[in-house]
């Protein structure tokens, strides 16, 4: 399965907003390890290394498609 | 566990009179033209020693060099895996190894104060082995060189240091140091068993390229009657020793090895003093009961040799390759090394096998080590992390797998050591379709059977040195000549009292396994015709 950058949320805006709302009031250290934990609990809830791959390359800039 | 440059210290130093060995001049050293024999092993550590057991169990007369005249000082490797202790097990020495050594299964992780991870590594019957035992590696050398004086082929030559080694295109001419001087040996083949910092590696000039991971670790023994139990205890920042990891794990003779990660500013010297060590291990077990055996601060690297077999001169263990001591895949991988290329030199030696064979040895175990590499660096990178973020994924693992168990299946504390299977040119690929444990190119499983006399035994007890067809029960016996044969079957020569066998293997009736003589599967078949078992063990020497 290839990595979607369609847009895959009903309301992008909601989601976005759950995202910012976790790391009010975080200092750097803790927004830095709830996002560590969220990348470790989405990846293995995604469980595909082909996807995994894509998303880290699409993440360090290599989005083309 | 193997590890770079363990320097002993003077605390240790009483243990060096125990197993001393005295030097006896041979009459090779009076000889006006070097004399040739067919192979020089050099270095008698558990590798050395392993082959060369090995090699004279298959007729082939050695000469077994070291350049020092006792047994190491200190446990240094102390987790044997079953698989070496199988291969123990064929060379007749195993029985006194688990007889004195520690057996586990258990293994605790802790994050802080609190239990994360624990893992049993055997919970399947009918192995004639435990998975893991803990043994000081000076025992298991006293009992090699025993089980060596003990076998009239093999010529164990004390300080008997090498110092020149110039390659032929049928051999190698050694130069060897003695306390009489210099003499000159000849030798069909050479293998270099003589550890990580191989002297036969720097005189080939081979460049050992790898990884060094800046970190130190503090490894100490000590003797103590405590109150806990045999298992792996690992702890990533543990109360007692904040920031960093630390390793409990019990030897025999009420003998613990303690590891504690000190990084990479740590002093090597200073942390060595018994006025250092002893304030950090009274914090670890919250007493002073105990007396220190053996202490050294290592660091460690991965990397390897990209060739095993430069001519004449074929490389074993560390001085083929180095991995860090979580997963214990130093001793163990070298003893397979070890038992891969004795077959293999054995055949080729007596002219049964085309040279060529040789090169499967690089190519299986150097693939087996890449593998060792592989698993040691992850772990490495686990314990040890590079960064502020990878570190941060480490945390985030740990406080994770507290309540989910994904995360802790990512914990690393070291993935002990397991057999390679080999993606190797001498297997014959499967035409049939097989489910069960067994794979083609790995060890066989290993089965609780009974013998024709009744007695209880084991499937790989049963194996001999050789290569075997194992037929389940069989329409008509199978023969082949060059194989044992074997039938598992109410009237064959074992029972396979529980099933494990059928289930282990997959085995319907007619079936049929061939055995490797380092007892990994080289060929099988459901319906076995002769002409395939020919050209599969024809396949399996090398073509």
């Amino acid at each position: 399965m290839p990595l979607r950058l369609d847009p895959h949320f009903t309301d992008p805006d909601a989601a976005y907003r759950m995202l910012v709302d976790a790391h009010r009031g975080l200092s750097e250290a803790d927004s830095a390890m709830l996002n560590t934990k969220l990348v470790l609990l989405l990846a293995n809830h995604i469980g595909d290394l082909d996807v995994l791959r894509a998303a880290l390359r699409a993440a360090r800039g290599g989005v083309s498609a | 566990m193997s590890m770079t440059a363990p320097i002993p210290t003077s605390i240790g130093e009483r243990k060096s009179a125990l197993f001393r060995f005295g030097y006896r001049r041979s009459p090779d050293q009076d000889a006006t033209t070097p004399v040739r024999r067919p192979v020089v092993v050099v270095g008698a550590g558990p590798v050395g020693l392993t082959a060369a057991l090995d090699l004279a169990r298959r007729a082939v007369p050695v000469v077994l060099l070291d350049d020092a005249d006792r047994i190491g000082e200190g446990s240094r490797a102390i987790c044997f895996a079953k698989r070496t202790l199988e291969i123990f097990g064929r060379l007749g020495v195993a029985g006194r190894m688990v007889e004195k050594g520690v057996t586990w299964q258990l293994g605790k992780v802790f994050h802080g104060p609190e239990q994360v991870y624990a893992f049993d590594l055997l919970p399947e019957g009918g192995h004639a082995m435990p998975a893991f035992i803990n043994l000081q590696q000076y025992y298991v050398e006293q009992y090699l060189v025993e089980a060596v004086a003990a076998t009239p082929a093999i010529d164990l030559r004390w300080r008997n240091k090498v110092t020149g080694l110039a390659p032929g295109a049928d051999g190698a001419r050694l130069t060897i140091n003695t306390p009489d001087g210099p003499y000159m040996l000849e030798a069909d083949w050479v293998i270099a068993a003589d550890g990580a910092r191989s002297t036969l590696r720097s005189l080939l000039g081979l460049d050992f390229a790898g990884e060094v991971f800046e970190d130190r670790f503090l490894i100490a023994d000590v003797k103590m009657t405590g109150a806990f139990p045999a298992e792996r205890w690992f702890w990533f920042d543990p109360p007692f020793h904040s920031g960093q990891s630390a390793l409990l794990h019990r030897q025999p003779d009420d003998v613990w090895r303690i590891d504690l990660q000190l990084g990479w500013d740590a002093d090597p010297e200073e942390e060595k003093r018994p006025e250092k060590v002893i304030p950090r291990i009274e914090k670890m077990l919250g007493h002073r009961d105990f007396t220190l055996e053996w202490v050294s601060v290592y660091t460690f690297q991965c990397r390897r040799l990209a060739r095993f077999v430069h001519g004449r001169t074929v490389f074993v263990g560390d001085a083929a390759h180095q991995v860090s001591p979580f997963g214990a895949r130093g001793a163990n991988s070298g003893i397979q090394d070890a038992e891969n290329l004795a077959w293999k030199l054995a055949l080729v030696i007596k002219g049964e096998a085309p040279e060529s064979l040789i090169a499967t040895y690089d190519l299986e175990r150097g693939a087996a080590a890449d593998e060792n590499i592989a698993h040691s660096t992850r772990s490495t990178d686990f314990i040890a992390p590079r960064s502020a973020q990878e570190k941060r994924f480490r945390d985030a693992v740990l406080a994770l797998a507290r309540t989910a168990p994904f995360a802790r299946r990512m914990v690393n504390s070291g993935r002990l050591s397991a057999p390679s299977t080999y993606d190797t040119p001498l297997s014959t690929p499967d035409v049939d379709r097989w489910a069960g444990a067994a794979r083609l190119g790995a060890p066989l499983p290993d089965a609780a059977m009974r013998a024709r006399d009744g007695r209880g035994t084991h499937l790989l007890s049963a194996l001999g040195d050789g290569f075997t067809l194992l037929s389940f029960a069989p329409e008509t016996p199978v023969r082949v000549q060059g194989v044992e044969s074997l039938s598992i079957d109410d009237r064959g020569d074992l029972r396979d009292v529980e099933g494990q066998f059928r289930e282990r293997c997959d085995a319907t009736p007619g079936a049929a396994y061939l055995i490797r003589p380092d007892h990994h599967v080289a060929a099988r078949w459901r319906r076995p015709a002769a002409a395939a078992i020919h050209a599969a063990l024809a396949r399996a020497r090398g073509g």
